[in-house]
């Protein structure tokens, strides 16, 4: 450390050291471990383990969450609230050292929490759910390797073990996904997630080799320390880079495409993973870079500027689709925007981010479970115009689902009021007229939220049965599926508040996001804000009421330009073939036939070059001494003739 | 009249050659007074307590940096290493020649006298145990090898040369199955090498007439004379470059090296297969353990003359080696082929002019015969009822039906290949890194670009193993008995080794790369 501060030049964010864990928090690296293990056993055991292995994957995430839950009250107690525990020299290469090593901070503890918590919850609905499923041991495997994938993400003390966490939780990803693999959608879906995370993984990695080649370090103490004394275009390059790996995980403009597809999966996983935990990711990246971020004011605006278009366009295509879990992802796309938005805002709303992150686990998680009792009592139907009237045969998941939608919309008081409502007045608070860009586009994302979550929600539960032909008397889920969704409902309804009045205290302690700013003089009061986003709600989600009390019609209807464009995901996907797809299988193309006739053509010349010489020398091989006897003493001839000859200097 | 001045005699030095040598001529006693049923224990017992014991006295006198008995030998670190070298591979290959499990009786033939192919012999064929005389004669050839690296004379080292050639050739006579093969090859390998011995010592002549008159120094073929001579003689340069012409040609046909390998494919294929392996690694380390002492040492003086010379044969052996590698159809042969091309790359390392050379050079020798001997090993293994299938059609879909020996052989091929992570990807880095630094870049391209074609062959045998179908003729593996799987395990697991973790190896021959002069 002494020869860190030494060096250090001046930089704005101060040096930053975290004390060794001991005691209590030196086991710290059991969080990763235990789940890991489980999948482990679940993996290797193989059918074997078919009875009981989806307890054990349950029980390895209860005790993650109890541990974890320690771990975070040990940390209360500590001074600085941060603690590292180096356990091996990962990689020495040269000057390259990577500590194989774990951070815990009140950034990592919140997300330990929220992980193994709603984790836990989302595995013992899965059980249930995925009670007749042929799968189910290997589905918690894959399960468990997430969590421990996820829990690697957010506890490394470097970018390279956050990069070893982020391709682990891609993987998960992509295997579950495609977990029902003979399904063509599936199979698609899972090579779609693959190949759009790649564009985005691809840049954190370049962006990992830059700090290694500017900083000479990936641990994040010495590069936030370092960051200052970057030029402002490598941290720019830096930044866009981190953003893009952040962009491909998160699900946000451009890479935004494959997050509702990934609904082809078990509906546990599209809870989980594709709302809750994974594809926040990315804004877990930016508010732990932070030190990065907040060194470059154009880089914040590019920050901004993607959490706001993304946060418009999920909102503009959820209210135009029809299919529940994508209408889900859909607004998760649109909330993260959100998130994006306040992490790119800076300053205090970093931690705003995080809590609108917390409380969306929550209600998210709670929306994609109910979506899935709904579906399981509707034997798998997904289209909202064949729902209807569900609230007298499903008391539970109604309400509960009931919960979530107020908190989405941000209805006080629930939480998403408490959560969104901040990061709205923050995008106001800016000092020009990109306040009113910003405040405006989140101000209208709020009423767009409202509007579309009101037409799934009266859609699913109220006016008309419009129910395929086939469902008599739909039912409620099991109680094991209804408890995990009792439990998140109250998290819907009580965390927002709890949240935000100790979330953002207990994240000053980590490196960066405490730096508060003068907040700037809002080109609006808090008061009119509020009152505006309320109003603004209310009106959205009272259009919608209006519009589907009575039901909607049960085919596709003809529709206007923007109806007709929401539903095409706004052209996105045409613009990607257009822009990616097309010139690539071009170039493909290109390349394959040049492959054919050129290199091909060059290295078959050459083999057969080869092997006809070949054929040729070997008939000298004849297989008689005196033929052999010749060819030595030839060779032997010419050997003596050559040294002759350099002895004659002819050869000088 | 002056009295005799007898030379000093370092017995402690010498004592791996006495051993070897003492332990031959034990076992001729021994073929003469012990009941023929104990023999073949007795006589394997020996042989390989006899190379423990040398290696013992190898270890032990790793230390020593002397040369004795009137100038005859030296013992120094290249001698120290390379006997060592020799020794253990010597042990390996002696496993596969003791063992009588693979082939009821071992792989020799039990009375070499009676004419091939006739009654008699497919009687003896059947029913007969191969003669345990091999013993004492393999012991011979150890011990001819020991002094052949050692020797600071060209006398000396033409007695080294004869002393382990004779026994090989009787060797190669001896196998049990396809005895007219074998005694011709044994036929060939003798006439070709009587006729390469004789350029040997024509060379010694020459060499010596041009010591005459070195100021200071009587006439003489040790090397200290000869390193002399080359800075100070007065005779005519065309004596020292004629001399230096034919001694290398003697050297270098028992290194196999272009044009004079022509022996080493028919001979490789018609003798049996533990000696063809005892050759492939034991005789490589001789020779190339002579030729660096001979050019380290000798002539060094003349570096700037005989390093184009040797690098053209040695790019021409590297070429010659991978390009007919490439439609060869026996295995034996595909071998014997990749072992040519093996002599050139080990001619790079004899002709990179530093230190370095001469260990990466040991290294490579090592590596190579703990990879050859467990490619034969395995060779041994597949057969039908007529013994070995060595046509290369016959190992078409082996992988199906024995995929740990096919796992194995793939293994060893990506060895020879110089895949990373064996010992042929490290020995090659030994051989061509020093070679780079010493000017040689062209040596380096050349290997470079053969190591490609010859990755061809081996990548076949590969492709042929796995993605066949076994067809009705694919043999099946026999399973080993305890000789033979000890010796196949040693050397893949040092092929694994000498890949993951060079480092020991390389600082023993770093350490050992200074000669005595």
């Amino acid at each position: 450390m002494v020869h860190i501060l030494a060096n250090a030049p001046a930089e704005p964010t101060g040096t930053v050291t975290y004390a060794t864990a001991d005691g209590l928090l030196g086991g710290v690296w059991l969080l990763v471990a235990i789940p890991l293990l489980s999948a482990a056993v679940l993996l290797l055991l193989g059918r074997r383990a078919d009875r009981w292995g989806h307890w054990l994957g349950v029980a390895a995430i209860g005790a993650a969450f109890v541990l974890g839950l320690t771990y975070f009250l040990q940390l209360r107690g500590l001074e600085n609230k941060s603690v590292e525990l180096s356990l091996w020299d990962f990689i020495t290469v040269g000057d390259l050292r990577v500590d194989f090593g774990l951070l815990f901070d009140p950034l990592a503890g919140v997300f330990v929490l929220l992980i193994t918590g709603v984790g836990f919850l989302i595995h013992l609905y899965a059980v249930e759910y995925m009670a007749h499923d042929a799968g189910r041991r290997r589905f918690f495997a894959y399960f468990n390797l997430f969590v421990a994938a996820m829990l690697l993400l957010v506890l490394g003390n470097n970018y390279v073990m956050l990069y070893f966490g982020w391709e682990g939780v891609g993987l998960a990803s992509y295997l579950l996904i495609s977990f029902w693999s003979d399904r063509p959608s599936a199979a698609t879906a899972g090579k779609k997630a693959f190949l759009m995370n790649r564009v985005g993984d691809a840049g954190l990695a370049i962006g990992i080799f830059i700090m290694f080649a500017t900083l000479g370090t990936t641990q994040y103490d010495e590069v936030f320390t370092g960051v200052g004394g970057l030029t402002a275009t490598t941290v720019l390059v830096l930044g866009l880079l981190l953003l893009l790996g952040a962009a491909g995980k998160s699900g946000q403009f451009p890479l935004q495409a494959w997050l509702p597809d990934a609904m082809e999966g078990p509906t546990p996983v599209s809870a989980l993973i594709h709302a809750a935990t994974m594809v926040t990711a990315g804004v877990y990246l930016i508010a732990r870079s932070n030190p990065i971020f907040s060194a470059n004011t154009t880089l914040q605006l590019v920050v901004v500027s993607v959490g706001a278009l993304t946060l418009l366009i999920g909102c503009v295509i959820g209210a135009a689709k029809d299919d529940i879990k994508r209408v889900l992802a859909w607004s998760t796309v649109s909330q993260i925007g959100y998130m994006f938005l306040g992490v790119g805002l800076g300053g205090a709303a970093y931690a705003l981010a995080i809590v609108h992150l917390l409380a969306h686990g929550f209600f998210k998680a709670n929306m994609f479970l109910g979506a899935g009792s709904v579906m399981h009592g509707m034997k798998d139907q997904v289209d909202i115009r064949r729902f209807g009237g569900l609230s007298k045969y499903m008391k539970i998941t109604w309400i509960t689902f009931m919960m979530g939608w107020l908190a989405i919309i941000g209805m006080f008081p629930f939480s998403g009021f408490f959560s969104k409502e901040p990061i709205i007045v923050a995008a106001f608070e800016r000092e020009d007229w990109t306040a009113w860009l910003f405040g405006g586009a989140a101000l209208l994302g709020a009423g767009l939220t409202a509007f579309y979550m009101t037409r799934l929600f009266v859609l699913t539960f109220h006016g008309p049965k419009r129910w395929t032909e086939d469902i008599e008397h739909p039912h409620e889920s099991p109680a094991l599926m209804t408890i995990p969704l009792v439990l998140l409902a109250i998290g819907s309804v009580g965390a927002g508040f709890l949240l935000s009045t100790s979330v953002p205290d207990w994240l000053e302690a980590t490196a960066g996001l405490g730096a508060q700013e003068e907040p700037h003089e809002a080109v609006l009061s808090h008061a009119v804000i509020t009152a505006l986003s309320l109003l603004i709600t209310v009106a959205g989600a009272g259009l919608a009421w209006f519009l589907f009390r009575a039901g909607t019609a049960t085919a596709p209807q003809p529709a206007g330009i923007l109806v007709t464009a929401a539903r095409r995901n706004l052209y996105t996907d045409a613009v990607n073939e257009a822009i990616f797809e097309k010139p690539g299988i071009f170039l493909t193309r290109a390349l394959v036939y040049l492959d054919n006739r050129g290199v091909d053509g060059l290295v078959n010349g050459l083999a057969a070059g080869v092997g006809g010489g070949s054929g040729r020398l070997r008939r000298l091989q004849t297989g008689f001494v005196r033929s052999y006897a010749t060819s030595i003493l030839a060779g032997a001839l010419l050997v003596v003739a050559a040294f002759l000859a350099v002895e004659a200097g002819w050869l000088a | 009249m002056n009295e005799l001045q007898l030379p000093s005699i370092d017995y402690g030095a010498l004592a791996p050659t006495l051993i070897m040598l003492g332990a031959a001529l034990l076992g001729v006693l021994v073929e003469a007074f012990v009941p023929r049923r104990h023999r073949h224990l007795v006589q394997l017992s020996l042989a390989l307590l006899a190379v423990l014991a040398a290696l013992t006295f190898v270890v032990l006198g790793a230390d020593d940096r002397l040369i004795t008995i009137g100038g005859a030998i030296a013992v120094d670190g290249p001698t120290l290493f390379l006997q060592g070298a020799i020794l253990v591979l010597a042990a390996m290959a002696l496993l596969l020649i003791g063992d009588r499990t693979v082939e009821r009786g071992g792989y020799f033939v039990a009375q070499a006298a009676v004419t091939a192919e006739s009654a008699e012999d497919r009687r003896q064929a059947e029913a007969q145990n191969g003669t345990t005389e091999v013993y004492p004669l393999t012991t011979f050839a150890i011990g001819g090898m020991l002094i052949f690296v050692a020797a600071n004379d060209l006398l000396t080292m033409f007695i080294a040369l004869e002393v382990f050639s004779l026994p090989l050739y009787l060797l190669c006579a001896l196998a049990r199955r396809r005895r007219l093969l074998s005694q011709e090859a044994a036929m060939k390998y003798f006439l070709l090498g009587a006729y390469a011995s004789a350029f040997f010592l024509f060379g010694v002549a020459l060499i010596y007439g041009f010591t005459a008159g070195t100021p200071g120094r009587p006439a003489g073929v040790d090397f200290a004379t000869v390193n002399a001579a080359v800075a100070e003689s007065p005779a005519s340069p065309v004596l020292l470059f004629g001399g230096m012409a034919l001694l290398s040609i003697g050297l270098l046909f028992k290194a196999a090296a272009a044009p004079f390998h022509v022996w080493t494919p028919d001979v490789y294929q018609g003798a049996p297969t533990p000696v063809t392996g005892f050759m492939a690694a034991c005789t490589k380390v001789a020779a190339f353990g002579a030729l660096l002492r001979v050019f380290h040492v000798a002539f060094d003086g003349a570096r700037w003359d005989f390093t184009p010379v040797l690098g053209v044969v040695a790019v021409l052996t590297m070429l010659i080696g991978a390009v007919l590698a490439v439609t060869q159809t026996d295995i034996k042969r595909l071998l014997a082929y990749s072992s040519i091309a093996n002599a050139g790359y080990l001619l790079v390392g004899v002709l990179a002019p530093n230190s370095e050379g001469i260990s990466g050079t040991m290294f490579y020798l090592v590596a190579y015969g703990f990879s050859v001997l467990a490619a034969f090993a395995v060779v041994t293994l597949v057969r039908d009822a007529d013994g070995e299938a060595t046509h290369l059609s016959r190992w078409a879909g082996l992988g199906r039906r024995s995929p740990f020996y096919a796992g194995v052989f793939t293994f060893i091929l990506l060895a020879f290949a110089g895949i990373p992570l064996t010992s042929g990807f490290m020995s090659k880095v030994a051989v061509f890194g020093p070679a780079l630094d010493g000017g040689q870049a062209w040596l380096v391209i050349a290997g470079v670009l053969t190591s490609m074609v010859l990755a061809f062959p081996y990548l076949r045998v590969v492709v042929l193993m796995w993605l066949s179908e076994p067809g009705e003729s694919t043999p099946t593996v026999t399973v080993p008995g305890g000789l033979t799987s000890a010796a196949l395990m040693i050397g893949v697991i040092a092929t694994l080794v000498l890949g993951v973790v060079p480092g020991p190896l390389l600082d023993l021959t770093t350490g050992a790369a200074e000669f005595v002069r």
